[in-house]
């Protein structure tokens, strides 16, 4: 069998009185979409942080590629190929479209500590960038300043961002969220195409997206994962109806 | 309106003329406030790589231009005394010569800030004011209680050090180094903005979490900085202490520090030119204001509140157009 990318095993976490992981355990294969639904509040974020570090779990474990990560940094476990979007952007807001892109290929290629060079003259950095906003569509937007972007276009260039990771795994966090419909249809349309690349852990409340896209399904509520599974059988699940699914139109 | 880049141009012009044009009227101290203008505006370069474009609220930065300002009294009176300033394990003598003084406060002031700096970038916000003013107080209270280098009375060189090729003595020929020192500093912190370093070090300025979600440890990236402006910094103040022939603990003082800033806050924050309009402006007021009433920083601080309400991108904000901080 082969060995996950990223694997979660029985993480805890309390915030107080709330578990908002309560033994979390789940895999994240080679080549798949791993979507992770629940409904708000369930702890989907929660987990997110705990898999990206920044948040610490009070019980259980993270592997990434059979090495151990609970106890490394977020800036860590990025080097080591964890490529994240958030819920809500976390974008420098005073740089250009660009200059957030080229932040990130700083990042990847460790190149943090060079002083003299100019970074945004720098042609091998400007040609890997413009292919990665050219990918998510916002090659008109380079030189735009990152805060008079739309909504949905920060949610591009979050993805952008994370491309240049060039990352061995993405941690998605509803890269939906806002977009509209246009735009969902998109962004589903591309993720397909970057599974190729790396597997992707993918949070979202959009469940088009979410049955076109996903190889497996989990179904988090109140900290718990209360299924896995094909979307057939998360679909025909009674339980996850009655938790989650109840209300939608389950035939979509 | 002027691109920021000819209004510096024209900022640094101005700098450079006035003291020519006060030779030739023979008005030495004329040349004299220039150079004091010149060495300020460094320290407020120093300090606005890491306030500025690091966004790290230094509250101590007076320990650095104390350190440079000590480490050329100490060096210049072993050397006036002709006496070593150890003689065990190795023989350490004193200096009257800038270059070698330069290095070693810019050395100490580096040294002094990777300490301070580990110490500190572990807090935030108030805290890193807090921990950094605290630290500013150590060192001012040591300066006084160490009695071998003047203690509270501070130490005063008789003769200007000296630079191979240069008369010190004269203000145009000491303000001519200093200007050198400021344009070369200047184009140091210009490449350094716009390489990768510095664009990492605004990326942990806007959004610390973004900056770690692409793999860059923001606490080294700051702590570079940190050690980085606190030597230049630290250079200003060994050339303060030669424009004084003079150096007392209230280099350390707080004041000191809080002076630097407003240098910042008046030119522009994260403006590379800021400081030098802030420190003219200072400078000016001082002299003009200070001669025609004690309370003349009354004024300065009506002058500051109106620049932090209202137009907080400085002087040079207000006289020019934004331009991309990396383009
Ligand atoms: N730092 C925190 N301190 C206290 N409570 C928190 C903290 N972070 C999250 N919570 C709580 O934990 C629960 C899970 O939050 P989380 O953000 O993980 O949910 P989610 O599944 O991502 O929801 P959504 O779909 O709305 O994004 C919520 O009840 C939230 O209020
Ligand atoms: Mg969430």
């Amino acid at each position: 069998m082969t060995e996950p990318i990223l694997s979660v095993r029985d993480v805890h976490k309390a915030f107080g009185a709330l578990k908002a992981s309560d033994g979390i355990s789940l895999d994240l294969m080679p080549g798949e979409i791993h979507a992770l639904i629940g409904p708000n509040g369930a702890g989907k974020s929660t987990l997110i942080k705990q898999i990206a570090g920044g948040l610490t779990p009070d019980r259980g474990t993270v592997h990434f590629e059979g090495r151990e990560i609970s106890g490394d940094t977020v800036y860590e476990r990025a080097r080591l190929g964890l490529g994240r979007t958030f819920q809500i952007s976390a974008l420098a807001m005073q740089f250009t479209v660009l200059e957030n892109v080229v932040l990130g290929l700083v990042g990847e290629s460790g190149s943090v500590f060079r002083f003299f060079r100019p970074v945004m003259k720098d042609p091998a950095y400007l040609e890997r960038a413009h292919h990665a906003l050219k990918r998510v569509g916002l090659q008109d937007h380079a030189q735009t300043k990152t805060a008079e972007l739309s909504h949905g276009q920060r949610r591009q260039l979050e993805v952008a961002v994370a491309l240049t990771l060039e990352p061995k795994a993405f941690l998605m966090d509803e890269p939906m969220a806002g977009l509209g419909a246009e735009g969902s249809k998109a962004l589903t349309g591309f993720l397909r195409e970057l599974k190729a690349e790396a597997p992707i852990l993918l949070v979202e409340h959009d469940m088009d997206a979410v049955f076109a896209l996903a190889d497996r399904i989990s179904v988090l509520v109140y900290g718990k994962i209360i299924a896995t599974g094909s979307v057939a059988e998360i679909r025909a699940n009674p339980e996850v109806r009655a938790a989650y699914l109840g209300d939608e139109e389950v035939e979509a | 309106m002027l691109r920021e880049t000819h209004l510096n141009g024209i900022i640094l012009l101005a700098l450079l003329i006035v003291p020519l044009v006060a030779l030739a009227l023979n008005e030495p101290f004329i040349i004299t406030l220039a150079t004091k203008v010149t060495i300020l505006a460094l320290a407020g370069v120093g300090l606005n790589l890491a306030l500025g474009q690091g966004g790290l609220i230094s509250f101590g930065h007076a320990i650095f231009f104390g350190l440079g300002g000590y480490s050329m009294g100490i060096l210049a009176s072993h050397a006036q005394s002709f006496t070593p300033l150890m003689e065990a394990p190795f023989l350490i003598e004193g200096t009257n010569l800038m270059p070698v003084i330069w290095i070693v406060a810019i050395v100490v002031s580096c040294l002094a800030a990777l300490l301070v700096g580990l110490l500190s970038l572990r807090t935030s916000g108030v805290y890193f004011i807090m921990v950094t003013l605290a630290f500013g107080q150590m060192f001012y209270y040591f300066a006084i209680s160490w009695p071998a280098y003047g203690g509270e009375d501070g130490l005063v060189i008789f003769v200007r050090n000296e630079f191979p090729g240069l008369n010190t003595l004269v203000p145009i020929q000491f303000f001519g180094l200093c200007f050198a020192v400021l344009c070369a500093v200047l184009f140091f912190v210009s490449k350094l903005n716009k390489s990768a370093f510095g664009l990492a070090l605004s990326g942990a300025h806007f959004n610390p979490e973004r900056a770690e979600t692409v793999g860059i440890d923001i606490t080294r990236v700051r702590l570079v900085a940190f050690v980085i402006s606190a030597g230049i910094t630290g250079l200003a103040g060994a050339l303060f202490a030669d424009l004084n022939r003079f150096v007392s603990p209230t280099m350390f003082s707080w004041h000191t520090s809080g002076q630097i800033m407003i240098f910042i806050i008046l030119g522009g924050v994260a403006r590379l030119y800021g400081p030098i309009a802030g420190a003219a402006v200072y400078i000016i007021l001082e002299h003009y204001l200070g001669a025609f009433s004690e309370y003349w920083q009354i004024y300065l601080g009506l002058i500051l509140l109106f620049v932090v309400l209202f137009a907080q991108g400085g002087l040079i904000g207000g006289l020019s157009k934004r331009e991309a901080a990396h383009d």
